[in-house]
Parts: C-alpha cells; structure tokens; sequence
C-alpha cells in the first residue's frame, strides 16, 4: 500500500477526458487515498438537465477539441495550484452522447483545510465553463441544437479578477 | 501550410472538419486569415458571417483575431465554448 500512496501522490493533478461514465465515490477516494495532509476536499458534478429554456431535451452530444482540451484543463489545474495550496485537483469530462441525468463533469480539490478546497473548485469549474473546447449539441423537438454561450459564463470567471479578454 | 480546424456550427457551415492552406502571401494575421476563408464559399461566408460569434485558438491556444499567424500554425475555428 505504501508504493501505491506515492503512487498516487506523483498523479495529484488528474484529467480525464472521457466517453465513459464515472463513480463520484470511486473518483474522491481515489484522490485522498494516502495522502493525511487532505483535511478537506470539495467536488462539484454536472448533469444534464432534462429542460433548457422551454424546449424538451432529449439528450445531447459533446463534441471537444482532442488535444486542446487537455491542454486548457492543465493550464486550469496548473493556475488553481498556484492560487491555493492544494494537496490534488481532479477534473472530469465526458463527451460523445448524454442522457437527461447523466454525469457529465467532475471537478475536485484535495487541501489541508475547506476554505482553499471550496474556492479552488469553484474556480475550477467556473474556468472550465469559459476555457475549455466542448461544445454541447441538444435534441430538441425541432431538431438538434447548439447551445448558446451564456454571458453569465464569463460574468462567473471575471469575479475571480482575472478576465480572459479572447473568450 | 497552415492547419485549419472547424467545430461544432463552423464546422457544420464549412462542411469539413480538418483541411490544410497554403499560407497565403497577403494573410498575417487571423483576421486576415477570416477574410480569405469567407471568399472560398457560401458555407465559409455562413461561417465567418458575424466575428461576435465565432473564437479562435492557435496552435490550441485561445487568441484574438489580431494574432499573427504563420506557415505551420494549427489554426482552429469554433463557436464560443459551452461545456461542463
């Protein structure tokens, strides 16, 4: 068990971009597993809703940039870990075809206490939301849609003072 | 040559995915770049119709439509994102 806690310690920044789904309990055990500095950690999952607007979603389908997109989960984790000191972050996101309920992120942070693990994930998210290449495509009743960016979107990253002028 | 990605909407109004430019002698910019695409079709100019709507990233960096763009740069259009 101790070659796997170190293990486990070398991997505190993870990402996963993935068709599969995930099991929240698995994901956070995974994360704190080993390590006794973590005295707090914080998760937020998204869903898919079965309502967006007044139009009945089926399910939608994510489309995402391979490549790119692992690429800005870094740079999100690599920021968080320089704004808070955090023990490990975890990031999550699925893409292909979704059903109403289905997980479709996880975004985690491991610290030695709440305040930091909280703000760490909801910066997370929140920077996600705004950076990263994923593109939703939603059934609805008149026919596949694209969802529209929302501007409160950016309201939520510019909150955090620092506004990223080219999204 | 230049690496042109499309995504979701763009990549539906252009009509393909992936394809590679010579670069031309007149682009330097991606603004630049955006003006010579709109000329290669109705599907580009559907594409490129309104700059509010469409973001850019070079080689998988977001950037404005100021930045300078040279032969080997992957270039890729798309809609502002929406996950999570």
């Amino acid at each position: 068990m101790k070659s796997r806690s170190s293990h486990r310690l070398r991997e505190a920044n993870v990402i996963r971009v993935q068709e599969q789904d995930f099991d929240l309990g698995d994901e956070l055990r995974g994360m704190s597993d080993g390590n006794h500095g973590i005295g707090g950690l914080c998760s937020f999952v998204g869903l898919v809703r079965d309502m967006a607007g007044d139009a009945n979603i089926g399910a939608m389908t994510l489309e995402h940039y391979p490549g790119m997109t692992e690429r800005a989960l870094e740079e999100i984790e690599a920021e968080a870990h320089d704004r808070w000191p955090l023990e490990a972050t975890l990031i999550i996101h699925r893409y292909g075809r979704l059903e109403p309920g289905d997980q479709i992120v996880l975004v985690a942070a491991a610290s030695a206490h709440r305040e930091a693990s909280f703000e760490a994930c909801h910066y997370l998210i929140d920077f996600l939301k705004t950076r990263a290449p994923f593109w939703k495509l939603e059934d609805t009743p008149d026919g596949p849609k694209w969802v529209d960016a929302r501007a409160s979107d950016d309201a939520a990253v510019a909150r955090w003072g620092k506004v990223d002028n080219t999204q | 040559m230049l690496k042109l990605l499309y995504f979701a909407w763009v990549r539906e109004r252009t009509g393909t995915a992936s394809e590679e430019l010579e670069l031309p002698d007149n682009v330097s910019t991606v603004a630049d770049l955006i003006t010579v695409l709109r000329a290669k079709g109705d599907g580009y100019a559907d594409a490129f119709e309104s700059d509010d709507l469409v973001r850019v990233a070079v080689n998988q960096n977001h950037v404005g439509f100021d930045h300078k763009v040279q032969a080997g740069d992957e270039v890729a259009f798309f809609p502002p994102v929406t996950g999570g």
